[in-house]
This record gives structure tokens, C-alpha cells and sequence, in this order.
């Protein structure tokens, strides 16, 4: 017995590290950003002037950019990743299965400054040639203002789709797992057709296809060096796809080593103070989403119950 | 044949999903081919053999970047994996606890903190209070993003093994801390090797937790205690650079990581393979 408690302690000693350490980045982010968090309060949020020569942060532009980035992103990579995991999951042949899983696999695991040396030299050139052949009458728009530059959102929405469609589509893939093989027999037997079944399976799985669509969001928001490489990085709130813009995690990542003074250091950690803070929130509900999925479905059936009866 | 609107419908439905197959390839294959293409030109022996060249001046290599990352990635492995095991281990052994369930909530918390929050984090902790960028520093960085990959695994792998073998461990009066040593730990060894061969694969990779931890060295270093480079910051630095020589070098250094990771997870494949077969054979 006294063993065994030595070892529950020695190894729930690691345990407690891990989560200390979490801890700890909140704790040091906040410690190390509290210059800025006191001289600019809540306006840092809401000013769009970016001067570290003269001393003025505003952050806006930087959290604007990484939503309209991380949005863009989202709209262009869920239909693409959805129709992989259904693809993978319900309709390949079975020995396609394997091949395919591992191709998508291995567009994640290439590295983010790969995917911004193919952004920088191969995509931004295109995205140009794209723009330059833009009719007049959609360069009117707001949408699609400004100079044919290549770098900037759409250069940005492009690359960070590119990167999260694995992600998202292998989580959607493990819910898709998690729908019971009755759902889909159930359906045909009725006289579905394949699509009206996969639908069904689908609209089962739906809070679990949700967090996979979240955790790819997650993942956009603090995406660094293929954005930074591509985006432009240039403050300012813009609606347009062609407009250079800036993200939080790409702000930090060019400044941060240049940062002259203390407040303007602090100003740039308490940008990743609070990319910290967006993307814990981001994760936590995806995963809540997505282990709600993974209760037996019997239980599942029971909390489900009143909400039918009431509808 | 009748084809009525929801047959239509329904294929339609079926070649968009392999459509997006198609789609996602697209980008694959043309990464694949750049970086082939573009990195072969200027990969040589002499590539992974010299010093950088002085800008103007054509070839040179990035030995200084190999053995950079891979000091780097060794101390991160030397941190992260003893850590990311025990944490593991006591997330199965003892889970429902509340610290079990804190542990592995903790290690997903963690998997998703953006790398470049883990830099500044580093910096505060490991750059600051000495005042000096050093490996040691991007050490800490890289392993921090390794220990919930490496724990995470060790927990799912371990949470399969049959439970028949730690009761009979613990049956023939072997402690809790035997039965998971000698018994239940090396049945999945293999499948845990795997986990830290990928998160090796996944933090080399990473440039953003470097950028000011480990930051950069023009020289060949390997005190710990000293800036350091790395591939990945290297290409990062050349890419951006105007020089079309620079240019080539950050391709090949690409095509480097690339083919690594490339190895990486085919190995990590087979082996997972493997390991099922083996299983399914006993069964």
C-alpha cells in the first residue's frame, strides 16, 4: 500500500505541473502586459491607430483581421472538409479509406512556414493575376477595392482554409463514426435516397459536426507564419478581400523581437493575452460539443427526451 | 431507369464530397511539387555541410539550422517526454478523479494554445529574467507543445489495453507502480514511440515559439545558454529576404522539413498498422 501511494503521488506531481502550467500562461500573460492593460483600459480594444513611435496602440485592426481572416477561412474550408469526412466515412470504396485518410493527414502535418513559402512565392502571384483580371464593375465594391497587390485577406483566407480543412474534416470524420449504423439503415429503409441518409446521419451528428467547424475556427485565430508571410501586414480595418491587413498572432510575431519600451512590449503580449483568452473559449466549446457526441446514446435518448416533447 | 429530382439530387450530392477530395489534393500536389521542384535546385551535400554564405556570395548550406533544430527538438524531447508520459499514465490509472479529469482538461487547453502565445510565455519565463534569447529557452518552448501530444496518446493508448493484464500483474502481488511499469506501460510501447515520433515531427517544424526564445544565429552554436537557429526560422528569415539566392536555399530547407515529416508519419503509419495487426491476431 505504501507503494502504491509514493506512486500516485509521484505521477499526480506531474499532473499538477500540467495544469500549474496552463495556469502559469495566464498568470505570466497577464503579469507582462499589465503596463498596457493600465494605461489604455478598454480603449486599446476600440482605437484603430497603431503608432509605436508616438505610443499609440490600438488593437482593432489586429483583432479584425484575425476575424475576418479566421471567418474567410471557415466559409471556404467547412464545405470542402464536410464533404471529405462524408466522402472518407460513408462513401469511398474500402480501400480507398486508408490512402485517403493519410493524404489529408499529411496536408496537416506539413509545416505553417512551408504553406507560407508556397503562399509568398506561388499563391500570392496567382491571387495578383486573379485581381489585375477583377472586372471594374466588382472592383467598385467595397468587397473588392484597392490596388491588384496580391498580399492580403483573400491571399490569408486562402492559405488558413488550405491548413484547417484537415483538421476539421478528420474530427468530422470521428463523429460521423459515432452515428449509429440503425440511423443510416433506418433511412434507406424508408426509401431514402443516399443523400437524404447521409442528411439524416448528418443532422444526428450536427452538435458534433459544430465543434469540428469550431475547432477549425480555433485553429485559424492563432495561425502565425503562413498569415504573416501573406496577409501584408498592414493595420488597418478594412472590408476589402484585397486590402493588406493584420492579424494578432502575425502583429506579435513581426514586432515583438523590435519592440522599443516596455508599453509597447506589453501592448503586443496583451494582443496574445487575449488571442490566449479567445482561442481557450473557442476550444472548450468545441470539445464540450464534440464529448457530448461521445455519450452512450442511451443516456443521450433520455436528455433529448423533453425537448421532442415539447416540440 | 427512373431518375427522378431527389435521385438527381442525391448524386450530385455524392460527386461534390469526391469533388472536394479533388480540392483539397489540389493544394497538396501543388506544395508537393514547388517544394520538390524549387528545393531540389539548391539541395546538395554541400547544403547540409556548410555554414551559410555571406549574401552576394552562391551556395553555402544551413548546417548551423541541422544541428540548431535539432538541439532544439532533442531538448524538447527530453522535457516533454517523461512529463507527457507520467501525466498519461495518471489520467488512465486514476481516471474519474477529479484531478484525472483536470490533468487531460488541461492537456486539450493546452494542444490549443496558438504556438506564438507558448513564445511569449517562454519569454516571459525563460528570456527575460536572464536576458538573453537562448536554446535552452526554444527548448522549453518546443516541449511545452509537445507534453499534451505525447499525454494524450499515452492516455488513449493505455486506456486499451485489456484490463485482464493489471489485475493479473496485480493478482501475482505486484504493486500498482510494477504492474504499470513492467506490464502495462511496455505493452504499448510501440504505440507511444509513435506518439513522440509525431510530436518530434509536429514541434520541428514550428517557427512562431522560436522566433524569440531561440531566436536565430548567423554562427554554428550549440550551447544552450546561447541564440541558436533553426531550419524553420532560417527559411522563415530567407523567404523574406530579397535575395533570389536565399530564395532557393529557404526551398530546400523546405523540401528538408517536408521530407521529414513526410518519413515521420509513414512510419508512424506503419507501425500503428503493425501494432492493430498484431492485436487483431491474438484476438
Amino acid at each position: 500500500m505504501h507503494g502504491d501511494r509514493w506512486f500516485r503521488l509521484g505521477i499526480g506531481a506531474v499532473g499538477v505541473l500540467l495544469v500549474a502550467l496552463v495556469a502559469a500562461i495566464g498568470v505570466e500573460l497577464v503579469r507582462e502586459s499589465w503596463l498596457s492593460i493600465r494605461a489604455f483600459g478598454l480603449g486599446f480594444w476600440t482605437s484603430r491607430d497603431w503608432d509605436p513611435v508616438s505610443g499609440e496602440f490600438g488593437a482593432l485592426p489586429f483583432i479584425w483581421g484575425t476575424l475576418y481572416s479566421s471567418v474567410l477561412a471557415l466559409l471556404l474550408a467547412t464545405p470542402v472538409a464536410l464533404g471529405i469526412a462524408i466522402f472518407i466515412s460513408e462513401l469511398s470504396p474500402r480501400w480507398l479509406r486508408e490512402p485517403l485518410t493519410f493524404v489529408t493527414e499529411l496536408l496537416a502535418a506539413i509545416p505553417s512556414i512551408v504553406y507560407g513559402l508556397w503562399g509568398i512565392f506561388v499563391l500570392v502571384p496567382l491571387v495578383r493575376q486573379l485581381e489585375v483580371h477583377t472586372p471594374d464593375w466588382l472592383r467598385a465594391l467595397p468587397l473588392f477595392s484597392g490596388p491588384p497587390l496580391g498580399v492580403g485577406m483573400l491571399a490569408a483566407g486562402l492559405v488558413l482554409a488550405v491548413m484547417i480543412v484537415p483538421f476539421t474534416s478528420a474530427v468530422a470524420r470521428e463523429v460521423l463514426k459515432t452515428v449509429p449504423a440503425a440511423q443510416r439503415e433506418g433511412a434507406y429503409a424508408l426509401g431514402a435516397t443516399r443523400f437524404e441518409a447521409i442528411r439524416a446521419a448528418l443532422f444526428f451528428a450536427r452538435t458534433g459536426i459544430i465543434g469540428a467547424v469550431m475547432l477549425g475556427f480555433g485553429r485559424a485565430l492563432g495561425e502565425t507564419m503562413a498569415v504573416t508571410m501573406v496577409i501584408g501586414n498592414n493595420p488597418q480595418v478594412s472590408l476589402s478581400l484585397f486590402a493588406p491587413q493584420y492579424t494578432m498572432a502575425a502583429v506579435i510575431a513581426n514586432e515583438f523581437t523590435e519592440a522599443t519600451g516596455d508599453l509597447y512590449l506589453h501592448a503586443l503580449i496583451e494582443i496574445g493575452l487575449v488571442l490566449f483568452i479567445v482561442t481557450l473559449i473557442v476550444n472548450l466549446a468545441s470539445r464540450l460539443l464534440i464529448w457530448s457526441m461521445n455519450r452512450p446514446p442511451a443516456r443521450r435518448r433520455v436528455r433529448a427526451a423533453p425537448a421532442e416533447a415539447a416540440a | 431507369m427512373r431518375l427522378d429530382g431527389r435521385q438527381l439530387l442525391s448524386n450530385l450530392f455524392v460527386l461534390a464530397c469526391g469533388l472536394s477530395i479533388l480540392v483539397a489534393l489540389v493544394p497538396l500536389v501543388m506544395i508537393l511539387f514547388f517544394v520538390i521542384r524549387e528545393g531540389a535546385q539548391a539541395l546538395n551535400l554541400a547544403f547540409f555541410t556548410q555554414m551559410p554564405k555571406p549574401v552576394g556570395e552562391a551556395g553555402g548550406g544551413m548546417l548551423n539550422a541541422f544541428v540548431g533544430t535539432l538541439m532544439l527538438t532533442g531538448l524538447a524531447a527530453l522535457m516533454a517526454v517523461p512529463i507527457g508520459i507520467l501525466a498519461g499514465i495518471y489520467v488512465s490509472e486514476y481516471k474519474g478523479t477529479t484531478l484525472a479529469t483536470a490533468v487531460r482538461f488541461a492537456a486539450d487547453t493546452l494542444n490549443g494554445v496558438p504556438s506564438i502565445v507558448i513564445g511569449i510565455f517562454v519569454y516571459g519565463i525563460a528570456v527575460l529574467p536572464f536576458r538573453q534569447f537562448s536554446a535552452l529557452a526554444g527548448g522549453i518552448a518546443l516541449g511545452i507543445m509537445m507534453i499534451p501530444i505525447i499525454a494524450r496518446t499515452t492516455e488513449e493508448l493505455l486506456l486499451l489495453v485489456p484490463s485482464a493484464m493489471r489485475e493479473g500483474a496485480l493478482a501475482l502481488g505486484a504493486t500498482r507502480a510494477r504492474a504499470v511499469f513492467s506490464v502495462i506501460v511496455p505493452s504499448v510501447l510501440p504505440g507511444i514511440m509513435t506518439a513522440v515520433l509525431l510530436a518530434l515531427a509536429r514541434v520541428a517544424g514550428e517557427t512562431a515559439p522560436l522566433l524569440f526564445t531561440a531566436f536565430n544565429n548567423r554562427f554554428f552554436s550549440t550551447d544552450p545558454g546561447q541564440p541558436i537557429a533553426s531550419v524553420t526560422v532560417q527559411v522563415f528569415t530567407y523567404a523574406i529576404s530579397p535575395y533570389a539566392d536565399w530564395h532557393r536555399q529557404a526551398w530546400a530547407g523546405a523540401l528538408v522539413l517536408v521530407a521529414f515529416v513526410f518519413v515521420c508519419s509513414l512510419a508512424a503509419r506503419v507501425v500503428t498498422a503493425r501494432v492493430q495487426r498484431r492485436r487483431g491476431g491474438v484476438a
